[in-house]
């Protein structure tokens, strides 16, 4: 039985909902069996999201335990720190170059964590600087679809069935945008950026 | 209909839809809230938002009583609120199809408690179904409705998070239009005074005897055989861990768990060599099937918090997964209420009367988190009222006792809360959180902001009238974003001698479109003294030499730091660029 694990972690707001269900259409579009898992409520308020996304002949449990996922996609250097226990040993890891500071750091209960950048490179990372490109395409808000599009080179789907579903998926307006962002995304991997 | 990628929450209210349901009814909390918000989107559905799970469950029991279809939704702790209804609803039965959506939040990622809505199932004595995925979520809604009508019963179909939230491939059929089942008064059926409810009462216990049989040949529970040495009794999501866990095991796969079906269970004991129950929160099933005499063997699963694959493997003995160790020190990041919310002024002001808070539910529970600090107590929607009379009376206190309590909350169960303080000659103070919606749920409308399900207007209570009729001595409306006229009222209703309403009154910063521009620190005037930064704005950090900095892209602009900055040190600034907050 073939099937993949994709987690996505990021902090709620950045587009990580979006992104999954992206890329589980994207699967159904290709005939997969899928699911996807994510947590709503409390969790949209600027906490920790993590969502699941698992494809392949027949899915199970939309639940995924540390140790499984054969990629992570990161959209917050702190976030890809802490669920990178979920990555299986040889699974690849995308990481927005990006660190957004939770509230015990804002208020100065706690330091921000150093050296997160080192200690991801030291776990075969692959950075992205995902609002960067997404402001080269035209929509700050557009970073979530940049890293799909660097993930989407590790994954085994056709790129007009990514186009189409994200000109489905986001608002009318954005599309242009969002294709920019998906091409960019995916374009740092192919020229070496991020050597997947 | 085509292969669809679907929540269980969807799911839901597909399979009711096609079902022929007419009525939908529930209050929203996580992880129940979707399925309304989808049922309303189809035609021929009326839909409601009801102030509370026991009025809505009254609402589906009056429709079921006028003949038609309907489903109440609600989350487990909203169970317990319509529980008196759902207890003797069981003894009068049905008409028309009456379905109970009740989502349980296993890890309580979104809620205060854990408990076992198949609890509720036993004691009202009314059957449970139990979907594992979102294609089952459809047809178990369907079969509900069916199973309601032919055992004249209310039906619970238990969620748990992840299969509401989680979504897979589901095929949907039809609409099956039920016509109406014409009405006609049957006073000894549905009019539970004791001589009546005696009677039914026999009922009920024929009717558990008939679902019982019904439970081991009906579709909804299977029998999976493969190796015969282990096999699995599990249910609801449970049943996808073991699949991928043990996939060579044979599974009673059980979608009805409530009442249990004996001889199905007895066959596949029987069947084994060894048998485990696999199961998610309480050892419902596991202690129910020893109850039948059957030898259950004891596996190391645990009673809280959700189960996974690996869990489930482990504990048939399999050795670890080797995988990175999780990062330590890593700081948390817990929710938080949201730039520019207006609740964070209300509890900065709370804060400065050093008030005793009892809370409520919603997002404003968030201002208990630090620095804000801001609440002693959260139990259940409307506790605060009560509590806060309750720690008055103890005596004990000095402080200001403070009740704060959301605009939807206190519709929910704050209105009989304040209507006793007032009755019980309390000089106390109540503060409604009015932010114009239900926020925590996504931004449901309710009877203080006068929205309907569909969008369309409804009317709105008066909250000044309403307060003022229930007995409050004084009701007066505070900006919180103005954080000095919002002291001023706290400090003079904490010392008045009447029972104080404030209502704290400003939209949700979610709900604002046109934000007001954003604000910057001038490095010049900045003293570091961190006032700005015990507001606990996100949008407000200090730079590598303790500075304020304020996140342009972050700001909305409140202006709640201007009025706390006593060096004026926040300056307006124009239009925030893209890129700003992105370090």
């Amino acid at each position: 039985m073939t099937m993949t694990t994709v987690v996505l972690a990021g902090v709620g707001g950045q587009g990580t909902i979006l992104a999954g269900d992206v890329l589980a259409k994207v699967a159904v579009a290709e005939g997969m069996d899928v699911k996807l898992s994510e947590v709503h409520g409390m969790a949209q308020r600027g906490g920790s999201v993590e969502t699941f996304v698992r494809f392949g002949e027949t899915v199970f449990s939309p639940v995924v335990d540390p140790g499984v996922a054969d990629h992570l996609i990161a959209f917050e250097m702190t976030e890809a720190a802490r669920t990178l226990t979920y990555l299986r040993p040889g699974g690849t890891l995308v990481v927005n170059r990006r660190t957004v500071d939770s509230l015990p750091v804002l208020i100065g209960d706690m330091p921000a964590p150093e050296g997160l950048e080192e200690a991801l490179v030291g776990e075969g990372a692959i950075f992205l600087d995902a609002e960067a490109l997404a402001c080269e395409a035209g929509s700050p808000r557009s970073a979530n679809i940049v890293l799909m599009g660097a993930a989407s080179y590790a994954l085994p789907f056709e790129v007009p069935t990514w186009e189409r579903v994200i000109s489905d998926r986001v608002p009318p307006k954005t599309v242009e945008a969002n294709l920019r962002a998906f091409h960019l995304g995916r374009d740092a991997c192919a020229e070496g950026v991020c050597s997947l | 209909m085509a292969r669809t990628l679907m929540s269980g929450n969807e799911a839901v209210a597909r399979g009711a839809w096609e079902a022929g349901v007419s009525v939908g009814v529930g209050y929203p909390g996580t992880p129940s809230t979707e399925v309304l918000e989808n049922l309303v989107k189809y035609e021929d559905v009326h839909c409601e938002w009801a102030p509370n799970e026991k009025v809505a469950a009254e609402v589906a029991g009056g429709a079921s009583l006028g003949g038609v279809r309907a489903l109440v939704t609600m989350k487990h702790v909203g169970l317990n609120v319509a529980a008196d209804v759902l207890y003797t609803q069981s003894y009068t039965g049905v008409k028309g199809g009456l379905v109970y959506l009740v989502a349980d939040d296993p890890g309580m990622h979104s809620s205060q408690n854990e408990q076992d809505t198949r609890n509720h199932g036993v004691g009202a004595r009314v059957p449970v179904l139990e979907p594992s995925d979102s294609q089952e979520a459809l047809e178990f809604t369907r079969a509900a409705f069916e199973i309601s009508e032919r055992f004249d019963v209310p039906v619970i179909v238990r969620l748990t998070t992840r299969i509401s939230h989680g979504k897979g491939l589901v095929t949907g059929g039809s609409r099956t239009e039920v016509a109406a089942r014409p009405y006609e008064r049957d006073a000894r059926k549905y009019v539970m005074m004791p001589g009546n409810a005696r009677v039914r009462l026999k009922d009920v216990a024929a009717r558990d005897e008939a679902l019982a049989a019904y439970g081991s040949t009906a579709d909804v529970n299977r029998v999976e055989h493969r190796d015969a040495s282990v096999g699995v009794i599990t249910s609801g999501i449970a049943y996808q861990y073991v699949r991928e866990a043990l996939p060579d095991a044979s599974v009673l796969k059980l979608g009805l768990t409530v009442p249990l079906p004996e001889r199905l269970i007895l066959d596949f004991a029987s069947s084994v060599e060894r048998l485990a129950v696999v199961e998610e929160l309480d050892a419902h099933l596991t202690m129910r099937v020893r109850a039948l005499g059957v030898d259950v063997e004891e596996i190391d699963l645990p009673r809280h918090g959700e189960l996974s694959p690996r869990i489930v493997a482990e504990a048939f003995g399999a050795s670890p997964l080797s995988r990175r160790e999780p990062v330590d020190g890593l700081p948390p990041r817990p929710p938080l209420l949201c730039p520019g919310c207006p609740h964070r002024g209300l509890f900065y002001a709370l804060g400065k009367v050093r008030a005793v808070v009892t809370g409520d539910i919603g997002c404003y529970t968030l201002g208990t988190l630090p620095p804000l600090n801001g609440m002693d107590s959260c139990v259940c929607m409307g506790a605060s009222i009560g509590m806060a009379h309750g720690v008055d009376l103890a005596g004990s206190v000095e402080r200001p006792v403070v009740a704060v309590i959301g605009d939807s909350t206190f519709a929910h169960s704050g209105l009989t809360g304040l209507l006793h303080m007032a009755y019980a000659r309390s000089t106390g103070t109540v503060i409604v959180l009015d932010n114009r919606t239900t926020a925590m749920t996504g931004h449901q409308g309710n009877p203080v902001n006068g929205v309907f399900i569909d969008g369309s207007d409804a009317p709105a209570i008066d909250l000044d009238a309403v307060c003022t009729a229930l007995g409050a001595g004084s009701v007066r409306t505070v900006d919180p974003h103005d954080l000095n006229a919002t002291l001023a009222v706290l400090r003079e209703e904490t010392t008045a001698d009447h029972l104080s309403v404030i209502v704290s009154k400003a939209p949700c910063a979610l709900l604002i479109k046109d934000h007001h521009d954003p604000y910057a620190v001038d490095e010049e005037l900045c003293t570091k003294c961190g006032a700005c930064i015990r507001l606990g704005c996100p949008a407000i950090s200090r730079d590598e030499n303790g500075r304020a900095v304020i996140d342009t892209a972050t700001c909305v602009g409140c202006g709640q730091c201007v009025q706390v900055c006593r060096y004026d040190a926040i300056v307006g600034v124009g239009p925030s660029c893209d890129l700003g907050g992105v370090r």
